[in-house]
């Protein structure tokens, strides 16, 4: 069963993303490590922790476009399942803080002893064991997602009207954790990390090896979307994405195929949120703006939806445009980022990828966005 | 040691200084009088001055109070002063005229403690019954019935038997009755008083009541036990309606924010993200008026907003209308790329505006028929809320004319209703989207006039709403006016009745959980359209 499925999603194009996301994995921390400072190769620290970011937001835009490209399914609230899995490692990493806090309190964390809390929420225990923390980072994101779905799904909410409570979703979430009662840090949120597994958070070889690991994720992430999308239930997906209601005429229960590749994309989206969060050093709510989670959609849009490999080039050239414009010219990120999503719906409706493999002629994607559904949603729109 | 002895010193004064002082008709002497002597002395004085029963003498009283008078060093007479410049102007301490400005060396102030002032309130209080100005009476009967002192009941009944005014009247009854409960009166006597004060009802006889059941005799506690169950059972309901009201006022604002985009969503079915920020235009707009009219036309003030409203409609609609034409009109049928799109268009008017006018809150002014308030029994309204309130039935009611009445709004319903049937009848349905388009934004824009005037004018003022509009227009149903109204006001109502049991970030959240939840219940809101275009 697992054999052909890896077969299956390991075609030419596929192996190639995979052997280089490997070849990156092994080689930047290489670079990093062993070579000499003044070397040519050397990438040197604040490179490497820029690059995991990036890895960790392709993996997110990833997520987004198995449910987003294939589905149909617009989430507006992706950045949710990223905060949530960024805040179960952000828990564990907490509780790993111990007797080195501010206040040397060897079970509570900080913001707890200073708000007085006298012992540690239910919410809170069995953090303090990585095997625990890492099925939560896939298990809370997933129930979220279940749950959610199958409310929404099953109640045939589609379209906007999904987008719209996807993004209430995020927002409420974003309001609740704010609150220092939900007993998340507050406004503050995690941060002050010390070690992860036993090794120093600050130390250049547990940085080169979270930038390692959050390539090895995105590399097994790829291998399981392309598992999907070229399976026959990716075949189904991309039918209730194209004719959701004619799919169903034939007998398909769509509402459990969006609600299963709801779930797998929100784990993705928690797993990147838990590698973003030992590289960059804390998690705060603001994770959960909505406006994350729209401007995730423009990573995958600019790299192409539906796609695979687009979402993880967008997201990369988008952050590092931003990296670049926020420095040079603050002012000027805001409108280049407007601009872009202005442009690429208007200009780009298929991204880069899809963009240039129409340019080669290359049927890896359906030409055309389907006569079908343009009616339909024309008629969605008169209604 | 000392005190006593400084109290003996006082009382041997004290017949000494009031003796001539009572028989001194002109209260100016008295006045003057204030320049002699210790602060020791004052105290008779003021009791002297007030004696004269001339309610002219008030406002020195209340100079003395507050630190505003003055003596003038040369020939010690005495003035109220007020700052003018780096000088004092002296003004005559009975008519209030202005004498002179003098250097502030010129004269020295008269020195008062806090006995002292409790005094002058007392005096004031006995003094300003007898005005002219049934205003002033009446606050000075409510100034007794709060200290319910009962010294001031001789006076009060004088005050009483010559006043003609009913309602002043009735101030002062409540005044004498808060009084004589603290009198030892018989009790029956005190028993009516309650009633009398019970009739009257609110808040501030709640504890004067309270107050009662402790010290009185049985009779008396009993019967001022069952006024305080009576005031606060009706206390109960006045708070409900003032929570009504709050969330009436809330649903007004979400109404506003939201009715443009019932326009957009609800006929085009555009998700217009930038809806926001053409809210954020219009309250601008209204900050530009007013710094124009600040610096030229100062005299205009009041008219601001009135100018600013066609203004804001303009601006923002012909910012919809560019939008319609330049971006949407070539994503009609891709609803998420709209989205998207017009997300990147808020992005960018949000930093334009960033840009342009700085990140920092604007001040936008109140004009001077916005701002007090009214209160009708229990309810406090402000009113720039009862306005907004007003404002937004008035939009509403107005949009609701256009979309029934005027061929324009035939065309649009007839689009919405069946956009290839309408265009078959010549009806020309790009334009009508372009004109529907820049319709909603200039609502939004009218919204900002009115919303600039109770929040913070900021590039960030759009997207504080945004989500809530949509909220408003998805759980009331697209497509339908009245289901924005009434979608708006419950939203608003139900989240301040939250608010008290779960704070108001907690209501908040509920607020959207309840959304989402209902949704799932009823997919297309609480007045869906029906027939054939539903599903497509």
């Amino acid at each position: 069963m697992i054999t052909p499925f890896i077969i299956k999603a390991l075609d030419k194009k596929a192996s190639w993303v995979v052997a280089i996301l490997v070849a990156i994995a092994i080689f930047v921390p290489i670079a990093n490590l062993a070579l000499p400072r003044d070397s040519f190769f050397h990438i040197p620290n604040y490179a490497i922790s820029l690059m995991g970011k990036y890895t960790c937001y392709a993996l997110l835009a990833l997520a987004l476009d198995l449910v987003w490209g294939y589905c149909g399914i617009l989430s507006l609230g992706h950045g949710a399942f990223f905060a949530l899995g960024g805040y179960a490692m952000g828990m564990y990493l907490m509780r790993q803080i111990g007797t080195r806090g501010v206040y040397g309190d060897p079970v509570l964390p900080d913001f707890m002893v200073f708000l007085n809390w006298k012992e540690l929420p239910w919410f809170w225990h069995g953090f303090d064991m990585f095997w625990f923390a890492a099925i939560m980072i896939l298990f809370v994101p997933g129930l979220l997602a279940f749950v959610f779905g199958w409310f929404a799904f099953r109640s045939r909410v589609t379209g906007v009207y999904l987008s719209i409570i996807t993004q209430a979703m995020t927002y409420a979430l974003l309001l609740a954790f704010f609150r220092n009662e939900m007993g998340f840090g507050g406004n503050n949120g995690l941060t002050d990390f010390k070690d992860i597994l036993g090794f120093d958070i600050q130390a250049d070889t547990t940085r080169a090896a979270l930038f390692a690991a959050s390539c090895i994720a995105l590399a097994i992430s790829f291998l399981i979307c392309s598992g999907i999308v070229r399976s026959k239930f990716g075949k189904v997906l991309v039918a209730v994405r194209d004719a959701e209601s004619r799919s169903r005429f034939f007998g398909y229960r769509v509402e459990n195929v969006k609600l299963f590749v709801f779930v797998v994309s929100a784990m993705m989206a928690g797993v990147a949120g838990a590698l973003y969060v030992p590289q960059v050093g804390i998690i705060n709510p603001g994770e959960f703006a909505p406006a994350n989670s729209i401007e995730v959609v423009v990573w995958t849009a600019v790299g192409g939806r539906g796609t695979l490999v687009g979402p993880i080039i967008g997201a990369v050239l988008v952050n590092v445009g931003k990296t670049f414009f926020t420095a040079a010219f603050p002012e000027f990120w805001l409108f280049a980022l407007g601009a872009l999503f202005v442009g690429v719906t208007l200009f780009l409706p298929k991204g880069i990828v899809g963009s240039v493999s129409g340019l080669y002629g290359r049927a890896t994607k359906p030409r055309d966005e389907h006569p079908n559904l343009h009616s339909a949603a024309k008629e969605a729109a008169a209604e | 040691m000392l005190k006593p002895f400084r109290f003996l010193v006082f009382l041997l004064l004290l017949p000494l200084l009031a003796l001539p002082a009572a028989a001194q008709s002109d209260p100016r002497d008295l006045i003057n009088e204030l320049s002699q002597g210790k602060l020791r002395q004052r105290i008779a004085q003021v009791e002297a001055i007030a004696a004269t029963g001339n309610s002219d003498v008030v406002p020195a009283l209340q100079a003395l109070k507050d630190g505003d008078l003055y003596f003038k060093k040369s020939d010690k007479t005495v003035y109220i002063t007020r700052k003018s410049g780096r000088d004092l102007a002296l003004l005559d301490p009975i008519t209030g005229e202005e004498i002179e400005v003098v250097a502030s060396g010129a004269v020295e102030k008269i020195k008062v403690n806090n006995s002292l002032r409790r005094l002058i309130d007392k005096a004031v209080g006995g003094l300003t019954l007898m005005s002219k100005d049934p205003s002033v009476r009446i606050s000075a009967a409510e100034t007794i019935f709060e200290s319910g002192d009962p010294e001031s009941l001789e006076l009060l009944d004088e005050a009483i038997a010559a006043e003609q005014d009913p309602t002043v009247r009735k101030k002062m009854d409540l005044a004498r009755a808060a009084v004589i409960l603290n009198t030892d009166a018989s009790d029956e006597t005190k028993i009516e008083a309650v009633d009398l004060v019970a009739e009257n009802g609110g808040r501030n006889v709640l504890n004067l009541l309270k107050g009662v059941t402790f010290n009185a005799s049985p009779a008396v506690a009993e019967a001022a036990n069952k006024a305080v169950e009576q005031i606060e059972r009706t206390l109960v309901l006045w708070d409900y309606g003032q929570t009504i009201w709050y969330g009436v006022s809330l649903g007004s604002v979400l109404l506003l924010a939201a009715i443009g985009l019932a326009v957009t969503f609800g006929v085009m079915g555009v998700i217009n993200m930038a809806h926001g920020e053409m809210v954020m235009l219009g309250a601008y707009t209204t900050f530009v008026v007013q710094e124009i009219i600040r610096n030229s036309f100062p005299e205009l003030f009041n008219y601001s907003l009135l100018i600013a409203l066609p203004l804001a409609f303009a601006v923002s609609g012909g910012c919809g209308l560019i939008l319609e034409r330049g971006v949407i009109r070539f994503l009609y049928g891709r609803p998420l790329e709209t989205l998207l799109a017009t997300w990147g268009v808020s992005l960018i008017l949000q930093q334009g505006v960033r840009t342009i006018f700085g990140p920092t809150n604007k001040e936008v002014g109140n004009p001077d028929w916005m701002s007090g308030a009214y209160e009708i029994g229990g309810l406090v309204i402000t009113a720039n809320r009862l306005w907004i309130v007003v404002f937004s039935l008035f939009v509403f009611a107005a949009l609701f004319v256009v979309l029934k009445k005027t061929p324009f709004g035939l065309q649009m319903r007839a689009v919405t209703q069946n956009r290839k049937m309408a265009s078959s009848m010549g009806i020309r349905t790009p334009w009508v989207d372009a004109f529907t388009f820049a319709l909603g934004s200039g609502i939004a824009g009218i919204a900002g006039v009115a919303l600039s005037q109770i929040s913070n004018v900021s590039p960030n003022l759009g997207q504080s709403y945004i989500i809530d509009s949509f909220m408003v227009v998805v759980f009331g149903g697209v497509g339908n006016l009245w289901g924005t109204l009434i979608g708006a006001m419950t939203l608003g109502v139900a989240n301040k009745f939250l608010e008290p049991f779960a704070g108001a970030v907690l209501a908040k959240i509920l607020i959207l959980v309840f959304i989402i939840l209902f949704i799932q219940k009823r997919p297309r809101g609480l007045f869906a359209l029906k027939g054939r275009a539903v599903e497509a």
